[in-house]
């Protein structure tokens, strides 16, 4: 029944949906199938990098729900990224076993060479997958909600939101670094053997991951959809654009926000838990504030509030910022990015994926006969309006 | 079944400054089930703040706001005095621009405000059927899927009328619905503010002296934060003390 709320009412999520299966079965295919001097032959470092950015996908997706269709600026959302990816890190962590240079088969490496007797208590329960894949969502989860609880509660909004957020990835970046709080501090997790019992570096192994990402990429695009199509997103439109006259019409705006928000962590943890087996390590530089900001720039680039454009501009930026970094442009990067936002805030302010869905919106309008609703005087979050009917 | 004997709405000495100017000044007003009352009084005379006291949206600094007898308004906030059946406009037309005509309905529309069943909702004859008769009583039915910013000011009044409509509360606390409308539209809407009240209690607060003569109920009229005289629209015209104060000036 869903599925077909969103492939028959909604072009836009079919094709996105549609590329991502495709993608889910060819890239594998062409990965494991065609030998490498094939020309059809996709090599293990793409399929990672694909793999990576369609996690970052995710990630966009996720803050693209809160601050697209609740106005919830997040500069944090990082935090709840790597917390995702610490839970599976750790669980990672403990499939190595004794195959560690130290050989202990209870601890990590990196506690072994602190010296630490015995595994902490928080560390208790990662070798088991289901556990851990629970902790994956749980953390960034329960801490979302904690701080949503306290924040939209007390009616904290804008832009000291923002800082807030700000501040708590910032305290937990400093809190990772440090040996002591038993993450690997500085280094990390890493050096991971396998998962579920396959190799983590495996083409298979690789292969497959992707496959995941692509799939719960999709997984977690319907039910945001699903969210935002719902009479909750329009309360959550309500509550962006008149939050105190949602209020008096008997909604609990802070229920509506911390719902969302704790919704928002969980997709954001997991990925971060796709996230770490591509790319073989989680550190403590996942916190830095810089990458949450960055994280935003995706969403403003793809078209804030559109959902597949949060998507695409995670892929797109990441995709510019991989080639710019590995050639002698790699000085540059973080100018190109400055240029990058402001040029796309400047001649496209509804993102990209925004503007041209508002063109395509306005000449399917124009040929059919005359109805009313694209004429809100400002366009950016025009799209949450007439993507959102639900039959 | 209402006990039409006792207040649905009582205040009594309420106090509110702003950096000490007094918007309310040991502001006292009772009204009953069923009642329809008009309150009129010069600009700043604290009409809206009272609405304000009244919603949640302002603690008073002193008195007592019951509703119904038991709910002490004071301790409540806004989304728990309006769940108790307290629906308000605003002076400044405020509805949810960038949904559809139809959907500042819907999210008006009395029912369940929970997370979780605003999460699995699914469109029902029900609720589409009541929309549609507020939508041809507020004369909407044609702008239904417009955006509600798109609609001109006399046509927001309505819809946010019709939002109160939708709601259902006990009591509709009306703030200058009339302000921009033609006179033919005034009238409409006096019309339907008395259909309402046939079985709801509404406070109306305008300007508008042909309105309020329309509507044809007993008139408080309010001056620097206080009940200055109350009664029908002609006692209280011929009251010396309120013919000083709306043109001694
Ligand atoms: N939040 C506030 N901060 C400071 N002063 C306020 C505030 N709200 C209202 N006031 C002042 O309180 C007084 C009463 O305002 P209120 O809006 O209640 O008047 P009113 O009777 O509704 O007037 P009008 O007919 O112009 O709408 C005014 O002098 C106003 O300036
Ligand atoms: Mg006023």
């Amino acid at each position: 029944m869903i599925a077909r709320t969103f492939l028959t009412d909604d072009r836009r999520s079919a094709i996105f949906l549609g590329l991502l299966a495709i993608a889910a079965v060819v890239v594998p295919f062409c990965h494991l199938v065609f030998p490498p001097s094939s020309l059809l032959h996709i090599g293990t470092s793409s399929v990672a990098l694909w793999g990576k950015y369609l996690s970052f996908a995710i990630l966009a997706l996720s803050l693209d729900l809160i601050w697209g269709y609740a106005g919830i600026l997040s500069l944090g959302h990082g935090a709840f990224f790597a917390l995702g990816g610490y839970a599976m890190g750790m669980y990672l962590m403990r499939q190595i076993g004794s195959r560690g240079v130290y050989a202990n088969p209870l601890l990590p490496d990196f506690m072994v060479f602190l010296n630490w007797k015995e595994l902490p208590w928080y560390w208790w329960g990662f070798d088991i997958f289901p556990f851990a894949a629970l902790m994956v969502v749980l953390a960034p989860g329960i801490l979302a909600f904690v701080f949503g609880w306290f924040a939209f509660r007390s009616r904290v909004t804008g832009v000291y939101l923002s800082i807030i957020t700000q501040m708590l990835t910032y305290a937990l970046w400093l809190s990772f670094f440090r040996n002591d709080m038993g993450f690997g501090g500085n280094n990390g997790l890493t050096d991971f053997k396998d998962i579920l019992g396959f190799p983590v570096q495996a083409p298979a192994t690789r292969a497959a991951l992707f496959s995941i990402t692509a799939m719960t990429l999709m997984l977690c695009y319907i039910v945001a959809r699903y969210v935002v199509a719902s009479k909750l997103g329009k309360v959550l439109v309500a509550i962006r654009d008149a939050e105190s006259r949602t209020r008096f019409l008997g909604y609990r705006v802070d229920a509506y926000k911390t719902f969302l928000f704790t919704l928002s962590a969980a997709m954001a943890g997991i990925a971060g838990a796709l996230y770490v087996p591509q790319v073989g390590i989680i550190n403590p530089s996942e916190f830095h504030p810089a990458q949450s900001i960055e994280v935003v720039l995706w969403v403003a680039v793809g078209g804030r509030g559109t959902l597949v454009g949060a998507a695409l501009g995670a892929i797109l930026v990441n995709f510019a910022k991989t080639t710019f970094t590995s050639g002698i442009l790699a000085p540059y990067w973080l100018f190109v990015l400055g240029a990058l936002f402001v040029l796309v805030t400047r001649f496209l302010p509804n993102g990209i994926v925004g503007t041209f869905f508002d063109v395509a919106a306005d000449t399917r309008s124009a040929r059919r006969p005359a109805h009313a609703g694209s004429t809100s005087a400002s366009g950016r979050l025009r799209e949450a309006e007439s993507e959102a009917p639900l039959k | 079944m209402t006990d039409i004997t006792h207040s649905l709405l009582y205040l009594s000495g309420v106090e509110v400054s702003f950096d000490g100017f007094r918007a309310l000044n040991g502001l006292s007003l009772d009204i009953r089930h069923g009642e329809m009352r008009a309150i009129i009084g010069p600009n700043g005379a604290g009409k809206t703040t009272m609405m304000d006291v009244i919603t949640g949206k302002t603690r008073p600094d002193d008195g007592e706001v019951l509703f119904d007898r038991t709910n002490d308004l004071t301790k409540l906030d806004e989304a728990a005095i309006a769940n108790l059946g307290i629906g308000r406009k605003f002076q400044k037309p405020t509805v949810f621009e960038m949904h559809t005509v139809e959907d500042n309905l819907l999210l008006a529309l009395r029912g369940n405000r929970r997370v979780v069943h605003n999460l699995f909702w699914r469109r029902n004859a029900p609720d589409e059927g009541r929309i549609d008769q507020i939508l041809g009583t507020i004369r909407l039915g044609d702008h239904r899927a417009r955006a509600a910013g798109a609609l001109s000011h006399g046509q927001k009044q309505w819809l946010e009328i019709g939002m109160l409509i939708a709601q259902d509360p006990k009591l509709l606390l009306v703030d200058e619905p009339v302000a921009g409308m033609t006179d033919a539209e005034t009238e409409t809407t006096a019309d339907l503010l008395r259909e309402i009240a046939r079985d709801h209690s509404v406070i109306v607060v305008e300007h508008d002296m042909d309105f309020v003569r329309r509507l044809g109920v007993r008139v408080t009229v309010l001056h620097e934060g206080s009940v200055l005289a109350e009664g029908s629209l002609d006692q209280v015209s011929a009251n010396e003390r309120v013919i000083e104060v709306y043109l001694g000036r």
